[in-house]
């Protein structure tokens, strides 16, 4: 029995994603009709209260509050921004829904921009998904000529228009105050808080920010109601989640999980388990900045409670699998040299913190470490988890702090051919 | 405003709403560790030196960026936040070039003080400076990368104070830097050389070009008369450099140090500001009764002369055509000078003691030449001449009062406020109305173009004209009035500009921890200069009126224009793309 669910998929491969006629066949923008033409603002932030959906960026703030905190903020002109900036390694959901579902998360915006009051919507793409733009402008001009988007939709009171905005490549541009700044045209660096951009965001507008599947989410939710959602998973997290599987895997891909399942199920049942029957070495969960386990959490529920238990995060769903021909310090090195690349470098911390560790971890991989180093990485990973300005360099350091703590053998014998 | 209770490390304080943790912990005599953070500028938050612990906070905060709540707890001193602090402040040195004791701020660094004060030895970090080539082939200022903290204080003040935007972040990560665009140097972007940033830097990246081997080789060479004039904002600033009280007039005992240092003469630029006055007021004279280009600018500042040559050079013609009163002085020096005391002007060394890092700059300009020589010599900064003194081993403090020597050394109160934004519009209106209504002013002060507002105006009553006057101090403060000329829509005749924030006693190269504090106090203390003077008004100096006498015949003369008067040209910046692309 297959252990995925299409609730948020549930349109993959079931249309055509350049038509919009394809898409209204198979029921598409009845969510956006009766959003628009029967609820309430307040009805449909209750709507996502209760399918008690976590934002699917990485961050997981619920989303409901955030729209509910959005609606109130004051201001005539306001902005929602869909966050498409899907810059985790190992994270691919989001191209899956652009590519095989844009209408439902164009269907999302337009809901999120009744719900809060906006007239304007943005989709930030990232830069590596440059192929999706014609796709994306295909959907939103479609959407467009079909009158749910641009002046008095479905003849209501409510306009509402959506850009699409490309990236330039940098990770760090999928935190919300910088990816504004990237939009505004400026470097991609963080901005300063407050003023929050709930209040001040996108040209000092009032400014939504949402994942990708979140808005995918909420249209099914408001098409299908939630109780074909909830029904899945857990008490504390209850309903699906896309994950994006890969690494040393036999079958990697996006799937949509219900939450609960353990991660052997996901890994050798959904996976096709690990390539040539290797054994697994460790698997990281929620993109680069996201922890490492063992396979001793191999049983553990995928669920934001259980996993937060075995020092592990959903993140953004991303599931890396290694196997165990990989180092430890081979894989920890792969990050540093991911977020040397990427940090913005706007802060001490982040800035020197990479730029000291990546030394030593350099020198870990050519057996030439030093008595202090380990204690040192750790001490100074800690401070750019302490200090940092953003979440970049607060997360950084998570796979190098986890890897000391799950592998210390591994370290200690690096260690020792160092000396 | 609301009133806010807050505990900072068990001590309980009331602060207004809107008060940050840093600001907060002040009261309480805590200094919490920063870099970044400066108390003129916006927020930045990048050093992350300021962080610490909130109760109820699971993270650590940082103080300068965030602003107190009722009840508030906050720790400064845990071992959290002082192993943390220590941590990043390590960083911060393992990238810096630790050549401390042949720094220009060796002493007088924020890095090293914070150093010393979390007793910092030995680290286990490597210490090898990434960093781009020493910026070093223009006049006035040295950028050192691999001192730099990239804490953005220039930045704020090249973009925001200045609005120059010729510093900024460049690449990102462990490449971050802060350079102009393309990395080229100073000389080649519109940098107008102001030297803000300077003022700001916390540590040794961006220095005045140091010049005082120079004074030092002229005054040990015997066939040298070496002469030096002291501009007017030096005597309330230098005192700050022996650590006297800020806004200290110390002119006495200025000119007793710069006597003992081998000077032959000590002169003083508040002569040839008055000077100034009588050619500059003469033009705009001129200018109001002959239908000439108005508004006339004033140009006694030679960043807001780059400023101009490089970005509006399609206004020059606004600009008086007056050399600055360190021109002025060196084109004396080199002629009449010279030729009363029977010395060939190749002989006269003439040094200048400025404020400022642009006159390093304008001394150099081709155009400054007379018979045949450099009017200027040399130009140190205030911070120079402090350093002079120091190396010299004198002790500031104690020294006895001296005099200026003549012919060079009467100033009046008119030419001693040049230093302050705002008083060489007051010193012109002084003369100018006294010239063309025959009758004294009443009153000298001008209190409308007096403070540290960034745009002042006002209007006189001239024989029944009204002639409206504007006053701007920082470089963006300018461009408003300019943007207001280009459209035809200038209501005024006569407009002030000076380029760094609160004037010359604000300069790029006066003491460092100028803030507006502090300027606030120096501009307190130009204007009791002023006050005690007998002499107020520039054309009631006898001296003046000895040399139109003797030697210039009248302003706007033949032997002025010679001498006193210059042209100003287009800064034509083109870069060579095909260079940079290589």
């Amino acid at each position: 029995m297959t252990k995925t669910v299409s609730f948020i998929t549930e349109n993959f491969d079931k249309y055509d994603p350049n038509s919009i006629d394809s898409y209204l066949n198979i029921n598409g923008f009845t969510a956006v009709r009766k959003a628009i033409t029967t609820l309430s603002s307040g009805e449909i932030i209750n709507i996502a209260k209760s399918a008690t959906i976590k934002g699917r960026g990485g961050a997981a703030y619920d989303t409901g509050r955030k729209w509910g905190q959005a609606a109130a903020v004051q201001g005539d002109n306001k902005v929602v921004i869909c966050n498409a900036d899907e810059g985790e390694p190992c994270t691919f959901k989001d191209r899956s829904i652009l590519s095989k579902d844009p209408f439902r998360l164009i269907e999302g915006m337009i809901i999120a921009g009744y719900t809060v009051g906006a007239q304007n919507g943005y989709i930030y793409l990232r830069e590596e998904y440059r192929h999706l733009k014609s796709l994306i402008k295909n959907a939103i001009k479609e959407t467009m000529e079909k009158g749910f988007l641009g002046k008095n939709i479905l003849g209501t009171n409510f306009s509402f228009h959506i850009h699409l905005h490309s990236g330039a490549g940098a990770y760090v541009c999928g935190e919300g105050s910088t990816l504004i700044e990237s939009i505004e045209g400026k470097s991609g660096r963080p901005r300063i808080k407050p003023p929050y951009i709930k209040e001040c965001g996108l040209f000092q507008l009032p400014t939504l920010v949402n994942n990708v599947e979140t808005l995918a989410a909420v249209t099914a939710f408001i098409q299908n109601g939630t109780d074909d959602y909830i029904k899945y998973g857990t008490k504390l997290s209850p309903g699906t989640k896309i994950i994006s599987l890969a690494g040393n895997v036999n079958k990697p891909g996006t799937y949509e999980i219900p939450f609960g399942i353990t991660l052997r199920e996901i890994i050798y049942d959904i996976g096709g388990g690990v390539v040539d029957n290797n054994k697994l070495k460790l698997c990281q969960l929620g993109g680069a900045s996201g922890t490492i386990g063992s396979d001793s959490i191999l049983d553990t529920p995928y669920t934001y409670e259980d996993l937060e238990k075995v020092g592990l995060i959903v993140g953004s769903g991303g599931i890396l699998v290694v196997d165990d021909r990989t180092r430890v310090i081979d894989f920890v090195k792969s990050i540093q040299d991911f977020f040397i690349h990427e940090s913005c470098g706007k802060c001490t911390p982040c800035r020197e913190g990479n730029r000291q560790i990546a030394k030593i971890i350099d020198r870990f991989v050519q057996g030439t470490s030093g008595v202090n180093d380990l204690d040192t990485a750790e001490r100074f990973a800690n401070i750019m988890k302490n200090c940092s300005f953003c979440g970049l360099g607060e997360t950084a350091q998570n796979v190098l702090l986890s890897a000391i703590k799950i592998f210390p053998d591994e370290f200690k014998r690096l260690e020792a051919v160092g000396k | 405003m609301k009133n806010i209770k807050i505990k900072v490390d068990n001590i309980n304080l009331i602060v207004p709403e809107g008060t940050t943790i840093l600001e907060a912990a002040r009261k309480a005599n805590i200094s919490i560790p920063h870099l970044c953070y400066h108390p003129d500028q916006a927020i930045k938050a990048n050093c992350r030196l300021c962080v610490v612990e909130v109760a109820g906070s699971r993270k650590l905060t940082p103080a300068c960026s965030s602003y107190v709540f009722e009840g508030m707890e906050v720790e400064t001193n845990t071992k959290k936040v002082r192993d943390m602090q220590k941590g990043v402040l390590e960083l911060i040195l393992a990238n810096h070039d630790q050549d401390c004791l042949k720094c220009l701020r060796n002493g007088n660094c924020e890095l090293q003080a914070l150093c010393q004060r979390f007793n910092i030895s030995k680290t286990n970090l490597e210490d090898s400076v990434d960093a781009l080539p020493m910026d070093n082939t223009n006049p006035s200022l040295v950028r050192d990368s691999a001192k730099c903290i990239k804490c953005n204080r220039c930045v704020d003040a090249c973009q925001k104070g200045q609005e120059v935007h010729v510093l900024t972040h460049s690449h990102r990560s462990i490449h971050y830097n802060i350079t102009p665009a393309y990395e080229m140097p100073l000389e080649q972007t519109f940098c107008v050389f102001c030297g803000q940033c300077a003022a700001v830097c916390p540590v040794g990246a961006i220095v005045e070009k140091d010049d005082t081997s120079k004074v030092w080789d002229a005054i040990y060479d015997k066939n040298k008369h070496v002469i030096v004039q002291v501009a007017p904002a030096v005597r309330v600033a230098l005192g700050d450099a022996f650590n006297l009280e800020k806004g200290s007039i110390i002119t006495g005992k200025m000119v007793a140090a710069l006597r003992r240092l081998g000077f032959s003469k000590i002169f003083d630029t508040n002569f040839t500001a008055d000077l100034t006055i009588m050619e500059e007021g003469s033009e705009l004279i001129d200018r109001i009764t002959n239908d000439g280009v108005l508004p006339m600018i004033t140009s006694c500042s030679p960043g807001w002369i780059n400023f101009i040559e490089g970005r509006y050079d399609h206004l020059l013609d606004n600009l008086s055509s007056c050399k600055s009163p360190q021109q002025m002085f060196g084109a004396l020096s080199k002629s009449y000078y010279a030729e009363i005391n029977d010395i060939k002007p190749k002989d006269v060394f003439t040094v200048s003691i400025m404020p400022c890092t642009a006159k390093k700059y304008e001394a150099q300009r081709p155009e400054m030449v007379t018979n045949g020589v450099k009017e200027v010599d040399v130009v140190l900064t205030t911070r120079e001449l402090a350093r002079m003194i120091q190396s010299a081993g004198i002790e500031f403090d104690g020294l006895e009062e001296d005099q200026f020597d003549n012919p060079f050394g009467i100033g009046t109160g008119a030419g001693a406020i040049f230093g302050a934004t705002g008083g060489v519009m007051e010193a012109a209106l002084r003369t100018v109305y006294e010239v063309l209504t025959g009758k004294g002013l009443p009153t000298l002060k001008f209190s409308d173009v007096r403070g540290l507002d960034g745009f002042k105006e006002s209007s006189i009553d001239i024989n029944g004209l009204e002639v409206k006057v504007a006053v701007v101090h920082g470089l963006g403060n300018a461009k408003l009035l300019l943007k207001q000329i280009e459209r035809g829509e200038s209501p005024y005749a006569f407009i002030e500009v000076m380029a760094c924030p609160g004037g010359c006693i604000g300069g790029g190269g006066q003491p460092i921890q100028s803030t507006m504090d502090v300027k606030a106090k120096r501009i307190e203390s130009i204007y009791k200069i002023d006050e005690d003077l007998p002499l107020r008004k520039s054309h009631k100096n006898p001296s003046i009126t000895e040399l139109y006498e003797r030697y210039l015949g009248e302003p706007l003369g033949e032997k002025s224009h010679e001498l006193l008067h210059t042209h100003y040209h287009s800064r034509d910046m083109k870069y060579n793309f095909e260079e940079l692309l290589k």
